[in-house]
């Protein structure tokens, strides 16, 4: 029976979630936004309250997402732990995006372990905190073009390159590298590693500075020979051509909905926010008669209301997808795409209807309105999301729509 | 009387399929072919769908009823809904669409069109058990159905749908006595025009304040003013139409023999299908039993529904020009290859795929909760929001897609770009 309101099994975990972003996220925001690379330490106590949810099965982290298996005769509708994660995120990330980013264990890396490892291997990895490293200096979107590589010499894989942007990439005790075991081939000789922190030949570089979520760390790391041991690669090391890339990317489906749930929660702070000020300025927001009857600036908070609503309701059917079996690339693609542009429009026209109180850095809108530009770019430009549901739906391959 | 009512539907079924297969309208349109196909595919499906449906709507309860706090966010219809939607995909590819661009040249519906509703037994569904009908009024099933048949035509099925607007408007908030009234008409096997005029015909009209008045005289009341935009304005045999009584908006029954009621036909950018016109009330006076509902009548809830409904229908033209420019823009070939095999064109089609998916989902959460008992103001009125601006977009990218030929009457989009425009015109032409 159709039913888009979210159960109330799920209210422990939001209001949980909700308590962690307005109790211990928001005092901080600004804080570490102004002190872009201090450690938040306000967070390690977090990471045990995260990993009771995931032991509890309630999620709210990255460790629960995975497409889930059933028999095709099971009709039975499951609302189950990717659901639980976007609902988690949004409320962390209402509370600040970087520190939910920083949440110990619930790195980008984790995601991929939970969706790709082995049994043997998540036993081992589980409770490491795992950042992502995928881009390159000279391989961005096209992620079938990265350098790194990764040679077999006896029981070690040596892996030898330079990856950017890594989120966590200096907090995190692991870090995940995409490597290629023959630049040649292309995307099926793609593999992804487990790389402890610390192993020999691995080092940090650099963290950069940037426009925004400047409480999470970005870093440049390095691998010179880098050697790990053999059993550290997710997945099989056979370079299957006509699987291709199906392994590394199927992480993705999972942890698009995640990203877009970070958007609505950014979205839904600067709309309360904004709210609460347009009404102090006396505007009336209520939601009655025409469009056209209300105040621009009412009329234009409503319209923004609609916009997250609906990148809202395409991520919960991607994640509900997920849980029901239901394969979602196109959906979760469909969420990322919406819910990264939405956040985007709605973070400026906030700090634009605010004016110079939103413009400046006593409240956080001006800052939301930095965060936010990330979240149509990182796990997936709007430009790469589109071209996944484009292609998915005229049925075109990357030769013919490129 | 159960396998009775079993019996009616089944020979509805059937009795819609052969009508539309064998009417002479269809011959001479070369529409046979389609038509015959429809009777061989749909009539085994339908029967059974009518027959099982009924069945379960014998078994349920009102669809109004609260559901458990427990129940689960799900996205798939009940097996009823699913069976009206085959059904209604069937009609609208293969009735609707091809009989649209006649019907909108004509401004009115074809006798033919009028027939399939009334053996789908659209009206009648939503009418209680203990009346002769259905017993299923659901906004939520209404929606779906708003959006499989606007799928086909969003004009037509404007016009077929009016009627079901009324019918469950006067189930929501009319008086028991009113139900038994008005609504037996509405069971017949012969359509029943009738439409609700909540829309004033002025710039810039409020529908929560309208201009339209009704003064107290006597037992009864005298109305006056005039409404824009009203659904089969020319066949109507009454009209649901609001007006402002003393401090409060109330709905008046108004039947078109009335004295000082004419009925202009006002033809419109497009639903010409669906016959808008005007309705002009000059000292109109109706019995006070044409007062819709009592003292607790809610005008903003019945403004909220028919959002719903006007909203879905948008979702179903939306989705049959993404259909449509899907299909084209592969088939299309420009400077050596499909013209889809450029991002400018694939993103545009990526876009009012994921625009569609919002407006679906957001008109879905108003009905569901509206057929659930829950409060569905807000979610209504965004829900209009969206689709009114995302519905145009969605319409005019279809015909930019298809450049010269999407502005030409050789491909429906032209249309349905007209059609399109109204979801953020209409106020109450229609109600879930």
């Amino acid at each position: 029976m159709i039913n888009l309101e979210v159960p109330s099994k799920f209210k422990p975990l939001i209001d949980q979630a909700h308590v962690v972003g307005s109790a211990v996220f928001r005092p901080i925001s600004r804080k570490y936004d102004t002190a872009e690379h201090a450690y938040p330490k306000e967070l390690d106590i977090l990471a045990a309250l995260m990993d009771g949810f995931s032991e509890a099965g309630a999620g709210g982290g990255v460790n629960n997402v995975k497409q889930a298996t059933r028999d095709k005769d099971d009709k039975t509708v499951r609302n189950g732990s990717n659901m639980s994660s976007v609902l988690g995120m949004v409320e962390l990330c209402w509370g600040d995006t970087g520190l939910a980013m920083s949440i110990p264990r619930q790195g980008l890396g984790n995601a991929a372990v939970a969706a790709v490892a082995t049994p043997e291997q998540k036993e081992r990895w589980g409770q490491v905190w795992a950042a992502m490293a995928i881009t390159e200096p000279g391989a961005g979107s096209d992620s079938a073009a990265i350098r790194t590589t990764a040679r077999l010499e006896g029981d070690e894989w040596v892996i030898n390159g330079e990856k950017i942007y890594v989120s966590g990439g200096e907090r995190a005790n692991a870090v995940v590298v995409w490597a290629t075991l023959d630049r040649n081939i292309g995307r099926a000789a793609i593999k992804s590693f487990f790389v402890p922190k610390g192993s020999p030949g691995m080092q940090l570089v650099r963290l950069d500075k940037k426009l925004g979520i400047r409480s999470s760390d970005t870093a440049v790391l390095s691998f010179n020979d880098c050697r790990i041991p053999k059993d550290n690669i997710m997945g099989s090391a056979e370079i299957d051509t006509k699987k291709g890339f199906g392994g590394v990317m199927q992480t993705f489906d999972n942890t698009r909905p995640i990203v877009a749930a970070m958007a609505l929660g950014v979205a839904r702070a600067a709309l309360e926010v904004t709210e609460t000020f347009l009404k102090e300025a006396g505007i009336d927001t209520r939601m009655r008669g025409s469009r056209w009857s209300r105040h621009a600036a009412a009329a234009e908070l409503h319209r923004m209301k609609a916009e997250l609503e609906a990148a809202r309701l395409i991520t919960i059917k991607a994640a509900w997808m997920a849980d029901n079996g239901i394969p979602n690339s196109v959906e979760a693609s469909m969420a990322k795409a919406k819910a990264g542009r939405m956040v985007n429009d709605v973070t400026l026209r906030c700090v634009e209807l605010c004016g110079g109180t939103g413009y400046g850095e006593t409240e956080l809108l001006e800052k939301w309105a930095r965060d936010s530009k990330i979240l149509d770019i990182f796990e997936g430009t709007q430009q790469i999301q589109l071209l996944i549901v484009a292609r998915n739906l005229l049925g075109l391959k990357s030769n013919e729509l490129r | 009387m159960r396998d009775k009512v079993i019996q009616k539907a089944m020979d509805s079924s059937l009795r819609v399929l052969t009508r539309v297969a064998t009417s002479e309208w269809v011959e001479e349109r070369g529409l046979a072919e389609p038509a015959q196909r429809l009777v061989h595919a749909g009539a085994r499906n339908s029967i059974m769908a009518a027959g099982k449906l009924l069945d379960a709507v014998k078994k349920r309860g009102p669809a109004t009823t609260p559901r458990a706090p427990q129940q689960l966010f799900d996205l798939n219809p009940t097996e009823d809904q699913q069976m009206i939607l085959d059904m209604l995909k069937r009609v609208s590819s293969d009735v609707l669409l091809p009989m649209a661009e006649e019907s909108d040249e004509a401004c009115a519906p074809q006798e033919d069109v009028l027939a399939v509703a009334a053996d789908l037994g659209l009206a009648n569904s939503a009418i209680p058990e203990a009346l002769g009908g259905g017993g299923d009024r659901s906004p939520m099933t209404t929606a779906l159905v708003a959006e499989a048949l606007g799928r086909g035509d969003m004009g037509l099925a404007l016009a077929l749908l009016a009627p079901v607007g009324v019918v469950n408007t006067i189930v929501d908030q009319g008086t028991e006595a009113q139900q038994t009234s008005w609504l037996p008409p509405f069971n017949a096997d012969t359509f029943t025009p009738a439409s609700l005029a909540l829309m004033e015909n002025a710039v810039m009209a409020n529908p929560l304040e309208p201009l339209t008045r009704a003064r107290k005289k006597g037992s009864g009341y005298v109305l006056k003013g005039q409404k824009g935009s009203v659904p089969l304005i020319s066949t109507a045999r009454f009209f649901l139409v609001s007006a402002t009584l003393d401090d409060t908006v109330r709905l008046f029954r108004v039947d078109r023999s009335a004295e000082g009621v004419t009925c202009t036909a006002a033809p419109t950018m497009g639903l010409r299908a669906a016959d808008l016109g005007t309705l002009s009330l000059h000292e109109v006076s109706v019995e006070g039993t044409a007062l819709l509902g009592t003292d607790s009548y809610d005008h903003a809830r019945v403004l909220d529904l028919s959002r719903i409904a006007l909203c879905a229908l948008g979702v179903g033209q939306a989705q049959a020009v993404f259909e449509y420019v899907k299909q084209y823009v592969n088939e299309r070939e420009a400077f050596g290859e499909p013209i889809s095999h450029r991002q400018a064109v694939a993103f545009a089609v990526a876009d009012m795929a994921i625009e569609i998916e919002g407006m679906r989902l957001l008109t879905w959460r108003a009905a569901s909760r509206a057929a659930a008992g829950l409060d569905f103001a807000e979610q209504a009125y965004i829900a209009r929001l969206f689709c009114s601006d995302k519905a145009m977009k969605v319409g005019t990218d279809g015909v930019q897609l298809l450049g010269g030929h999407g502005f030409v009457k050789d491909h429906p989009v032209e249309r349905w770009y007209r059609h399109l425009r109204a979801v953020g015109v209409l106020e109450g032409a229609l109600s879930a």
